[in-house]
């Protein structure tokens, strides 16, 4: 491991280690409590009646069969629903249209894409509910359907919304520098249109809800990431205080941006249960998920590149075309522009210009999904790379390494006003280069090529944005987040000298409650089994923010390192006042509170606790207690990198892509805990290689889900897959106290680029020098007979 | 509707129980018998994440009637640990941090253990295509096999490591 600069750590080391993970012993032995393991006293069942139409008027829903059921307790339409406001959009960008539709818990008059809900049934056993759904008789009146998007830009498109006469939902741009000069002193321009298609999340654990009205008292448990931002929604959109809606993200099992959102079964189920008075329970079924929890990516990418002959990059400029969906639930037009903040990727660009166009078409939204936004700028820069490297003849990797922004260890500000925090992007592709030899597979290409096998290597160099976010850049005066960017912690000694944290952050299967325990037990001289994690549950600790963006350890880590510290701080003055010695010599040593030099002279944390909780003998003016807050609120974001490989073999007969190899080397900054940042780089990697080489969430023209099923849309399967090697170079943030950047996403970012650069390797000796994801059998082979001039 | 009786052992523990004769055997687990660890995420027999042995078998519970296991004897993620020690695959899975949200985990480890039953000392190509029917998003799979082959050799005490093949 090669760093920069060993981080600052105090107390015990535990940060670090890769300690096993405490989170564990309850989900291995199948006492996990997720949502549906969860079940209330009266719990009633809701089923959603969904639309099989992409997009009709409502003629007439009668809903009396459905009622006369045994056991059925209600069935609710649009009319019945008295919810003060239709589900939140949350970007407002200055200066900047956007043509937002009404989005309603229960459609209003028309549906406007397959599964749109037209009625909610209510009933007392989870099979009758479905059962009683099928009997809800609703007459639809088809109406023309649009499911392309550049389609849906052409004057006399069928519109998704007839309000606003255009499927255009808004443009946005960043730029800087001067792109026209850039252009004009370019010796080679070339120009790309890459398709990043329509995934899916693909949690394993479906959503669900489980509401009670107890009271005057909401209670909402949710298979959410945003536990906090869903009870204020619930709040103004049912009309109840904040104070009397408690929010539980219980267990989550997975959710990769999918549970990132305001959900209408959310906010419906709570709706009924303070109807009906009586909990009610909704369980995702896997064929629902797949209709109705938001998809991912969905762009068009047109790149257009100047450069010199030498490989200098002198001009970059990106148009996307967003495929938004049909409705814009919580952040849906605002994940296209994240692309346009890492259009620079590791490189000196002197001119870099993204253009936007988010548009409607009829299907499900789109949203966060792993990486959001960042995966397609990285995809469309890397795989754009190497197409520059091709038409100048010139080696990939000193393409890059010509425009790699040299090592810096404090602000870099691109052209497009974005400051990189710290980077040495040599550094890390060095690293790799320990690992993988591109001559030796080239030669071991040449072995394979007479067994119809082509073997190839692919590259991606990247940087991303996250540590989401500083709230005077993302909120409401900069970026039109209507939000901040900060996160809480608490962290509370207990008279007996345990801890508990209570973190805004709500995991759902990171590891926070090791990871963050090791940050705390260092800085108050315990160990991490004395710290016990609080998440996900909106009734226990102060407003926070929720996980999203590897936001988590940068920003919910750091708050909770400043909270230790305050609560260290005050241990400190408790223990120079019993010892009679100066504040400002008192340190962390051993499991002890110390006087300096004197280390027979001290106080472990549990005397300090007695001595705050039965305050006889504090200092002169001291409050008693030992706990203490912190609103963290980063001033920068974080942009970790790294640099990945793949090996791959195409079988030019069948098209099949098989990964052999695939080495990962990434910066995250100092590790907390190894152990959880590979997990993290093996899941990202692996969602990337799912998405460029097997899924895809497909429509047809009528706007049917294609892809609807398990059976359809194709998870990466163990059978499929290599294990991974990964490597890290550790280049501190200059931004937090504890030099961390962020994982979660960052394999998700520089994988699909690596393998389609791979494929594209292998295949350039059968005359193929361009194909868009997913490269399954099928489309390579057809690109394979295509470059043959044979049938397609 | 009518229901019928189903007579099952599960985790050596006896139940009967009336059900209707469509119910999904995840969901007597689950509704009835309050096992909550087996669970369920897709309707299509994909995901393996209600993996469970019935007569020593892996089976994925989601597509198994109740009625089907009258008679059997059924095993759960909850049967697998012998009072307070884990399972070799359970110390291996936290070991080896073979899992994160820990929701396909359950069926993984019922579905590794079957596979364990059958190949007590598989290579990595076997456990990846003996775990072909159980999806998990979080890990890559990666640390899953790396724990599945380590649980292998705990089980298998003295055997020396089996070696691994190219992937």
């Amino acid at each position: 491991m090669s760093t920069t600069e060993a981080p600052a750590t105090s107390g015990n080391g535990h940060v670090g280690r890769a300690m096993r993970r405490k989170e564990d012993p309850r989900l291995i032995t199948g006492r996990g409590s997720y949502v549906d393991d969860i079940s209330l006293v009266g719990q009633l069942w809701a089923a959603w009646v969904r639309s099989p139409e992409a997009h009709a008027k409502i003629v007439s829903i009668d809903t009396s069969a459905a009622k006369a059921r045994d056991g059925i307790v209600a069935v609710f339409t649009h009319e019945d629903l008295d919810i003060e406001s239709a589900l939140p959009m949350a970007w407002v960008p200055p200066g900047v249209d956007v043509n937002t539709p009404e989005h309603w818990v229960l459609a209003k008059g028309e549906v406007k894409h397959v599964g749109d809900p037209v009625a909610l049934v209510i009933g007392d056993d989870r099979y009758a509910v479905v059962d009683a759904a099928e009997d809800v008789l609703v007459e639809y009146d088809p109406l023309p359907v649009v499911t392309d998007p550049e389609a849906a830009l052409e004057s006399g498109s069928p519109l998704v919304h007839e309000q606003f006469g255009t499927n255009k939902i808004c443009e946005w741009s960043l730029g800087g520098g001067d792109l026209d000069a850039g252009f004009a002193e370019a010796d080679v321009v070339i120009e790309r249109r890459i398709v990043n298609h329509r995934i899916a999340g693909g949690a394993i654990e479906p959503r669900g809800v489980l509401a009670e009205w107890r009271g005057d008292r909401l209670t909402v448990w949710s298979s959410t990431q945003v536990p906090h931002f869903l009870r204020l929604f619930l709040s103004m959109l049912l009309g109840i205080g904040e104070d009397r809606v408690r929010v539980v993200a219980p267990e989550v099992g997975g959710a990769f941006g999918s549970k990132l959102n305001i959900y209408a079964e959310e906010i419906g189920c709570a709706w009924a249960a303070t109807k009906l008075n009586r909990p009610i329970k909704w369980i995702e079924t896997r064929s629902e998920g797949l209709m109705v929890t938001h998809h991912g990516r969905d762009q068009i990418d047109k790149v257009k590149v100047g450069a010199k002959r030498d490989g200098t990059i002198t001009a970059w400029h990106t148009t996307i075309i967003a495929d938004c969906g049909a409705y814009q639930t919580l952040l849906t037009p605002m994940i296209p522009p994240l692309s346009a903040f890492v259009m620079c990727g590791v490189y000196k660009t002197p001119a870099v210009q993204t253009d936007v166009i988010d548009v409607m078409t009829n299907k499900f939204p789109t949203d966060a999904i792993r990486g959001a936004g960042r995966p397609e700028a990285t995809h469309l820069i890397e795989v754009t790379m190497d197409q520059l490297a091709d038409e100048l003849g010139m080696d990939r990797l000193e393409l890059r390494r010509k425009n790699f922004i040299p090592p810096f260890n404090e602000a870099h500000e691109t052209p497009i006003g974005v400051a990189y925090d710290s980077g040495n992007y040599e550094m890390a592709l060095d690293r790799l280069l320990q690992h993988i030899d591109p001559a030796e597979v080239r030669s071991q290409a040449e072995g394979l090529r007479s067994e119809g096998i082509y073997r190839g290597i692919g590259f991606c160099t990247y940087t991303e944005i996250c540590g989401n976010a500083p709230s005077r850049i993302v909120g409401p005066g900069g970026f039109g987040l209507q939000g901040g960017g900060w996160e809480s912690a608490t962290v509370r000694v207990h008279a007996s000298g345990t801890a508990t944290l209570y973190t805004g952050t709500s995991p759902h299967g990171q590891g926070h409650e090791t990871g963050f325990a090791q940050i705390v037990a260092d800085r108050l001289g315990i160990d991490p089994s004395q710290v016990d994690v609080i998440h996900g549950d909106t009734q226990t600790g102060p407003f926070g923010l929720d996980t999203y963006g590897s936001r988590s350890l940068a920003v919910g880590g750091e708050a909770a390192a400043r909270a230790a510290k305050k609560v260290a701080d005050k241990a400190k003055a408790i223990v120079a006042h019993q010892l009679e010695a100066d504040p400002a010599d008192i340190e962390l040593q051993d499991g002890k509170f110390i006087v300096r030099g004197s280390p027979e002279k001290g106080m472990a944390l549990a005397d300090v606790a007695g001595a705050a909780y039965v305050p006889e003998n504090l200092p002169e003016g001291m409050e008693p207690g030992l706990d203490e807050q912190s609103f963290y609120d980063p001033d920068n974001f974080v942009f970790p990198f790294g640099a990945h490989a793949c090996v791959v073999d195409v079988d030019a007969e069948t098209g099949k892509v098989d990964v052999v190899r695939y080495v990962a080397v990434d910066d995250c900054g100092p590790a907390i805990n190894p152990l959880l940042i590979d997990g993290q780089v093996h899941g990202g990697i692996t969602h990337a290689l799912g998405q460029a080489l097997f899924e895809q969430i497909h429509y047809d023209e009528a706007g049917q889900l294609v892809t609807g099923s398990f059976v359809d849309y194709a998870l990466p399967t163990a059978a499929e897959l290599p294990s991974f090697e990964t490597d890290r170079t550790e280049t501190p943030s200059p931004v937090n106290s504890l030099g961390v950047k962020g994982v979660g996403e960052a394999g998700t970012i520089a994988g699909s680029a690596t393998v389609t650069n791979a494929v594209i390797d292998a295949l350039r000796p059968l005359g193929v020098t361009y194909i868009d994801m997913p490269l399954t059998p099928m489309r390579v082979w057809q690109a394979i007979n295509e470059a043959k001039g044979g049938p397609q | 509707m009518s229901t019928v009786p189903v007579r099952l052992t599960v985790n050596g523990q006896q139940h009967e129980v009336e059900v209707e004769p469509r119910l999904l055997l995840v969901h007597l687990l689950r509704d009835r018998l309050a096992l909550t660890g087996t669970h369920v995420g897709c309707d299509t027999t994909n995901c393996g994440a209600c993996t469970v042995h019935l007569d020593g078998e892996a089976v994925k519970s989601c597509t198994v009637l109740a009625v089907q296991a009258d008679g059997a004897e059924v095993k759960t993620i909850e049967g697998m640990a012998d009072g307070e020690k884990l399972h070799p695959l359970q110390e291996a899975f936290w070991n080896d941090h073979g899992l994160q949200c820990g929701y396909c985990t359950p069926g993984m480890i019922m579905a590794a253990a079957d596979l364990l039953n059958r190949n007590p000392n598989p290579t990595e190509a076997e456990v990846r295509k003996g775990l072909e029917g159980n999806l998990c998003r979080c890990t890559g799979y990666h640390n899953i096999v790396k724990a599945v082959l380590d649980a292998a050799k705990a089980q298998q005490g003295t055997t020396a490591p089996q070696e691994v093949s190219a992937p």
